[in-house]
């Protein structure tokens, strides 16, 4: 049995996978996002107020990346969808 | 490269509504993705409210009450009371013939009162095994992650007064 290359794989297969990339990618950030405001609030109520500036800048990063990747999928998804329809 | 989707000349509906159903799992998968990036702001916007507390943080000042008298309790011995509200409840504890410490008795992982235990010389919860020291409070063992708060004491005269919380 041979593994298709992304190359070879049919259009529309080959947005699922791109997007899918895209998704898991998202959600590893949004881990490490989740485990950010946790440790930032535990820092804050154990009295220290210097962590919360770092904390807020890495997550609003992460936000940035998460929504630069959305509009990757948006992109891919109306792309993929309308070359199937214009064929 | 353009990361922006190309401005659709059909309705919203069809982008939202596939009428092929091999487009729906795209569909479906743009809509969660949606959510996850939802969730991230989310994130953005809690991280953003702890910044904003930690600037507009003001350190607040304890009034200074008398909690026990000398001699009161014995060496090893424990005295409850609360301060700095009536709702905050704190443990005493005489450590030595002159020596006095005390904390707040709520633990801090899930806010189960603390106990002092003589023959382990701790102060120890009862609901997931945690355990602090009694010199300062520090975890020992068990699921808390910051020491307990600790109530400042001095002596003046016959009395031991409470004069400031320290945060864990
Ligand atoms: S509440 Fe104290 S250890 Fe969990």
């Amino acid at each position: 049995m041979t593994m298709q290359s992304p190359i070879d794989m049919p259009p529309k297969t080959r947005g699922l996978t791109v997007i899918a990339g895209a998704m898991s990618l998202i959600a590893v950030l949004l881990i490490v996002q989740i485990w950010l405001l946790s440790a930032a609030l535990e820092s804050f109520l154990a009295g220290n107020r210097h962590t919360a500036l770092p904390a807020t800048v890495f997550s609003g990063v992460m936000f940035l990346i998460c929504l630069g990747l959305y509009l990757f999928v948006d992109r891919v998804d109306s792309e993929v969808r309308r070359s199937g329809e214009e064929r | 490269m353009n990361w922006l989707r190309r401005a659709s000349s059909g309705p919203l509906w069809k982008e939202e509504f596939s009428v092929h159903a091999a487009d729906e799992r795209y569909v479906t998968r743009r809509q969660l993705t949606k959510f996850l990036v939802l969730t991230s702001f989310g994130m953005f916007v809690g991280n953003i409210w702890i910044l904003v507390r930690s600037l507009f943080y003001k350190a607040p000042s304890y009034p200074q009450q008398p909690v026990a008298r000398l001699g009161e309790i014995p060496v090893g011995g424990v005295k409850l009371f609360t301060y700095p509200t009536k709702e905050d409840q704190c443990i005493m504890v005489r450590t030595g013939e002159n020596e006095y410490v005390s904390y707040s008795q709520k633990c801090t992982h899930l806010s189960c009162a603390v106990y002092y235990s003589e023959a382990s010389n701790r102060l120890e919860c009862p609901c997931h095994q945690g355990f602090f020291s009694i010199k300062d409070g520090a975890v020992l063992q068990g699921p808390p992650s910051r020491p307990l708060p600790r109530i400042l004491l001095e002596t003046r005269g016959e009395q031991v007064v409470a004069v400031d919380v320290k945060a864990g």
